[in-house]
């Protein structure tokens, strides 16, 4: 199977929630050196629940459509249940098999928002 | 180059030697500035090593390490030879170009090297010939110096003038970019740094496997390259250095092999190349890079360096024609080796690659190992094509659909600006 499939073309498209939110309670922005990829997750959170969630950032095709799917994933989600995804679950949002270079920029996304909901000092780190 | 020999390439028959290309459809490895395909010869040399005279060398008291040491050594003419070195010895065996120029920052800029001095480099330099004199600057006091390069990615020569002074103790530089291509004229390098009394290490990684480089022409002090981007296998490289430099510089890594005699607290150490080859060395490898330069000389370097121009100024002609590709380096073939480095307006350079492996095509993406580079281009990465002996004129005609495939596929509508 093949990277360039359409539902990862239309969400590196036309991405779901993509943007940046006015006054959120957590904001975190990473990057990967390597190829200059750059992703900022903006978070409401009512009661430990993500009312809302923005994307922004650029890079290739897989980062971006993995930051859109994750977004449209954890909204309505618990904070305690997004400290819970592992890259198994981006992996299968996903859908087709990786090599370890496209690997890193799939969970960059998912790097960004664990960071975020942990706080850079409280996150265990994610395994590579 | 010597013309009176010349004959074109036979890249059909050349290509027959390398099994990799007999798939359907056939790969269009276009990304030989990384690394490039083995040749059968060179497999079967490394072949026989193990399968009929497999040993250690310079110490085996019987046959087939005898023969393992003369193999070995042998290799080392063929090297020395490849790039006229006086002699064999001032051909060290390293595992590739970035050990090479460790042991130069390590073990002559230990030596020679004093806070205040400066070392000059340029802008495109490989990371391998940037962060070895970062940390030798760390452990001195030594200042860095850097030569830009014009819009066009040519060095600016005017510079150089300017950079070099009384202080300057070395000039590390790039024979040939491995992003843009640029064939720098090192030999107007050496003689100004030689003017005021500096030294010069010559990266030749992309040079001497493409044209022929004459270490005594050019009167570099050091020269450093690898095997894999030659024909020949990994975990080989090669440092050249002038004799009276490489007599008076101390050991690099201590250890067997180096050594002349050994005490409890004290050693003297071996003669040249010894001193530098210390513990087993890669032994197949360096047969394998004999029987490399065995390959490419008998396939002609000037032969191959024409070929390697003729695609790519086809390559150059025909990315021209995609709108939205922006071509970085010498707009002008002539001044460079076979590299171009492009970006597709609107598609992440790891896309375009991305894109191009699915229709067999490997061309390299990313920073390139040269960031400083990148940040003068104001890019995050580009994509590369970089051909060999082995490429032909239809792999570029499949270069050139790739791209325009990519290019539909991936700004099928309008999008939120990348990269
Ligand atoms: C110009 C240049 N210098 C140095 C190197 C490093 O070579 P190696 O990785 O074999 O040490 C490379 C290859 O990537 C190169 O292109």
């Amino acid at each position: 199977m093949n990277v360039y499939q359409e539902e990862l073309l239309d969400h590196y498209e036309n991405p779901s929630n993509y943007g940046t939110l006015p006054n959120p309670n957590i904001s975190h922005e990473e990057d990967n050196p390597l190829c200059g990829d750059r992703i900022r997750i903006d978070l409401i959170v009512e009661d430990d629940v993500i009312t809302e969630v923005r994307f922004s950032g650029h890079g290739c095709t897989i980062s971006q459509a993995a930051a859109s799917m994750l977004t449209e994933e954890i909204e309505g989600k618990s904070l305690t249940e997004v400290k819970k995804l592992s890259r198994d679950d981006i992996l299968d949002m996903i859908g087709i098999p990786l090599g370890p270079v496209r690997l890193k920029c799939a969970l960059l996304a998912l790097k960004v928002l664990k960071a975020g909901a942990y706080g850079i000092k409280g996150w265990p780190g994610e395994e590579e | 180059m010597d013309t009176s020999q010349f004959r074109p390439l036979d890249v059909e028959r050349i290509r027959a030697d390398f099994p990799i290309f007999a798939t359907t459809p056939p790969l269009a490895f276009l990304d030989n500035a990384a690394s490039t395909q083995t040749p059968r010869p060179v497999v079967e040399a490394m072949d026989a090593y193990y399968d009929t005279y497999r040993s250690n060398i310079h110490r085996g008291i019987y046959r087939i390490s005898e023969e393992a040491t003369a193999q070995y050594e042998t290799a080392r003419e063929k090297v020395a030879q490849l790039v006229n070195a006086p002699r064999a010895r001032q051909i060290i065996f390293t595992r590739n170009t970035t050990e090479s120029i460790n042991l130069v920052a390590y073990s002559w800029g230990s030596a020679n090297i004093q806070a205040g001095d400066e070392i000059v480099l340029t802008v495109m330099e490989h990371h391998s010939n940037l962060v070895p004199w970062q940390l030798l600057a760390q452990r001195t006091g030594a200042v860095l110096r850097f030569m830009e390069i014009t819009d066009e990615g040519l060095l600016d020569f005017t510079q150089l003038q300017d950079h070099l002074t009384e202080r300057t103790k070395l000039v590390a530089i790039g024979h040939v970019s491995n992003v843009l291509g640029t064939i720098n004229p090192i030999q107007s390098v050496i003689t100004a740094a030689h003017a005021v009394g500096a030294k010069v290490v010559v990266d030749a990684a992309q040079s001497v496997p493409h044209f022929q480089v004459d270490v005594q022409q050019l009167d570099c002090d050091f020269l450093a390259f690898s095997g894999h981007k030659m024909c020949g296998p990994t975990g080989i490289g090669v440092l050249y250095g002038k004799l009276e430099l490489l007599e008076e510089m101390p050991p690099f890594l201590g250890g067997g092999s180096m050594i002349r005699s050994v005490e409890r607290e004290v050693s003297s150490y071996a003669e040249l190349p010894a001193k530098f080859e210390a513990g087993t060395p890669s032994i197949a490898e360096a047969i394998g890079l004999g029987h490399a330069v065995d390959y490419i000389t008998d396939a002609n370097l000037a032969a191959l360096q024409v070929h390697e121009q003729e695609l790519l100024k086809y390559a150059h002609k025909r990315l021209k024609e995609i709108e939205g590709l922006t071509l970085y380096g010498p707009s002008s073939p002539h001044q460079k080796a076979g590299v171009i480095s492009f970006n597709m307006e609107g598609v992440h350079p790891h896309d375009v690659a991305g894109v191009l492996d699915t229709h067999g095509i490997a061309i390299r993406a990313g920073h390139h190992c040269a960031q400083p580079l990148m940040k003068r281009l104001d890019v995050i990465a580009t994509a590369r094509a970089s051909f060999y002996l082995y490429n032909t004129i239809e792999e570029v005609d499949r270069l050139y659909e790739g791209l325009c495939r990519t290019q539909k596929l991936m700004t099928r509508s309008q999008r939120r600006s990348v990269g």
